[in-house]
């Protein structure tokens, strides 16, 4: 019995090993056998470097400093707020995260119309700006900044409650000011969570293909995610947009490989 | 003095934090009940339900949502019982390297995603024959959900005491027996977790769909809601807002009912 459970999770991970062979197998799909040059010309396609000096952007404005720095700033802005300021805060901010990502796409090319669009109307644009024409990558950053705080909210939160509270009454009655308790006491206690949190939501906006729902194909905005797409599945250049893959996937590998050794040393 | 500039700071944060994660979210309340919806975000002008009248005259609108039902459930059915299976065996077999290949399964799921997954999936069930099939999508999104639900489900079924099913087993009971009658009832709360996260998972899920189908008759909700306003011109911003509040509301109230079981630690994606 035992052996026939065992079965199934032994033959489970050889079909995740098949689609990972597919990934290296892609150029051997074509009859002629190709080699490396799909890599070499990944490597020397001024387009791809294009994608990825703007995915490296996008991932550092909107993830690193972004989520992770409005996560915490909320955070910490809450933590002695009144009950319901903080609820209603958080199910907000829980809600853009939760949303199904057409919908908040949507939500967002509303917001930055150009004729109609919130924003403009705010900001009292006459004749309004084409956010998502005259600043893609812009749109998607902040966009991407709304779609994901809401984990580094939650995990900041759960890691600022973690701290003891004599240690910040300490600081406090020393004299500290705030941002020397920052940096003296608080930023000690939650430097670990810090770089899980950054490891996490890096891996997840360097594989999140919901800014196509906005920008489209916008040359200026065409990360990573938007370039396979357009090779593979709309140029149908497959063993090409296959070798691409491949280089993301070892970068996801090396991320969570990271992030593996990071969690395993807490534990311990 | 610092103290009356710091209490304003954090009144300054609060108050453009809010408006932040509030504006685009207010459109999906006021637009769909607005007769003559804008862009802008505004209280509707005209109150009228007309704009949910007319998804019922779209036939593709309420096929699509019959679709993402049906994606759902079938992933549904298929990762609750594979995981039941698979976190059973491996949370009462002793078999040396068991927790690192429940890692390895986890890690490969969180790698093998998203973007970097795009291209495979796609050829394999292009060589499958499965595209514009709802069973290869049913197929690729349990791939990728199984490993995680298997982690949690295992934790679950760890907790439960094996002398339940050694005085089964006393009584001749045989081992699918023993998981039917025995250990699923046990289970039930756990299961029932994987079940409400699985159907949220796919029921939000647009990349897989989008590649794999092809026929608008076949999409599901996800996928299909784009065609409102990238064909025809100009969108139709009523059908888009009413069917976007529809499309959305099953999720939030997963959501919340999980919440309320369970606490916050019903995450989105793999988050261990």
């Amino acid at each position: 019995m035992i052996g026939v459970f065992l079965v199934f999770p032994g033959l489970w991970t050889l079909y995740i090993g098949a689609t990972n062979f597919r990934l290296t197998g892609v150029s051997a799909r074509e009859p002629d056998f190709v080699g490396l040059d799909n890599f070499e010309r990944a490597l020397t396609d001024q387009t791809f470097y294009h994608s990825l000096w703007l995915t490296l952007i996008f991932v550092f404005g909107s993830a690193v400093v972004g989520q992770n720095g409005l996560g915490f700033t909320l955070a910490w802005a809450l933590r002695d707020a009144r009950k319901w300021i903080r609820r209603t805060l958080e199910a907000l901010v829980l809600l853009a995260w939760i949303l199904p990502s057409s919908v908040v796409a949507f939500l967002w090319i509303a917001m930055l119309d150009r004729d109609g669009g919130t924003i403009n109307a705010l900001l009292g644009t006459v004749p309004g700006i084409a956010w998502t024409v005259e600043y893609p990558l812009l749109s998607i950053i902040v966009f991407n900044i709304w779609r994901g705080t809401a984990f580094s909210m939650m995990l900041y939160s759960a890691a600022l409650s973690s701290i003891p509270p004599s240690h910040l009454e300490t600081a406090r009655l020393a004299g500290s000011s705030g941002t020397q308790t920052l940096r003296d006491v608080v930023f000690p206690h939650i430097k670990r969570h810090a770089l899980t949190n950054t490891l996490l939501i890096t891996l997840w906006t360097f594989n999140d293909f919901t800014p196509f729902l906005i920008t489209a194909s916008d040359y200026d905005a065409e990360i990573i995610a938007t370039f396979i797409y357009n090779k593979a599945i709309v140029g149908g250049e497959m063993g090409y947009s296959g070798a691409i893959s491949l280089l993301v996937l070892l970068m996801n590998l090396l991320l969570a490989l990271v992030y593996l050794r990071v969690a395993r040393r807490r534990l311990a | 003095m610092m103290l009356v500039v710091k209490r304003i700071l954090t009144y300054v944060v609060m108050g453009v934090g809010t408006a932040f994660f509030a504006l685009p979210v207010l459109w999906l309340l006021s637009a769909p009940l607005d007769d003559t919806p804008t862009y802008a975000v505004r209280p509707p002008r005209t109150f009228s339900l007309d704009n949910f009248a007319s998804i019922m005259d779209n036939r593709y609108a309420v096929a699509s949502l019959v679709n993402s039902t049906i994606l759902s459930l079938g992933t549904m059915v298929l990762v609750v019982s594979a995981a039941a299976l698979a976190a059973y065996a491996l949370s009462r077999a002793r078999v040396p390297g068991r927790d690192a290949l429940i890692y390895l399964l986890l890690l490969l799921s969180s790698v093998v995603t998203g973007t970097a997954a795009m291209v495979p999936i796609f050829l394999l069930i292009f060589q499958l024959g499965l595209i514009d099939s709802h069973f290869g999508v049913i197929l690729v999104l349990t791939g990728g959900l199984l490993p995680a639900a298997i982690f949690l489900l295992k934790d679950f079924i760890d907790t439960i005491p094996p002398s339940f099913e050694e005085s089964a087993r006393v009584f001749g009971a045989s081992p699918l027996q023993i998981l039917r009658q025995i250990v699923v009832p046990v289970a039930r709360p756990g299961l029932a977790t994987i079940a409400v996260w699985t159907v949220v998972q796919v029921w939000g899920s647009f990349l897989t769909p989008f590649i794999l189908l092809r026929d608008p008759d076949k999409q599901p909700a996800a996928v299909l809601v784009r065609t409102f306003y990238t064909e025809g011109g100009s969108p139709n911003l009523g059908l888009i807002a009413a069917f976007s509040l529809l499309y959305s509301i099953p999720v939030v109230l997963m959501y919340l009912l999980a919440w309320s079981r369970y606490g916050f630690r019903f995450h989105g994606g793999i988050k261990t």
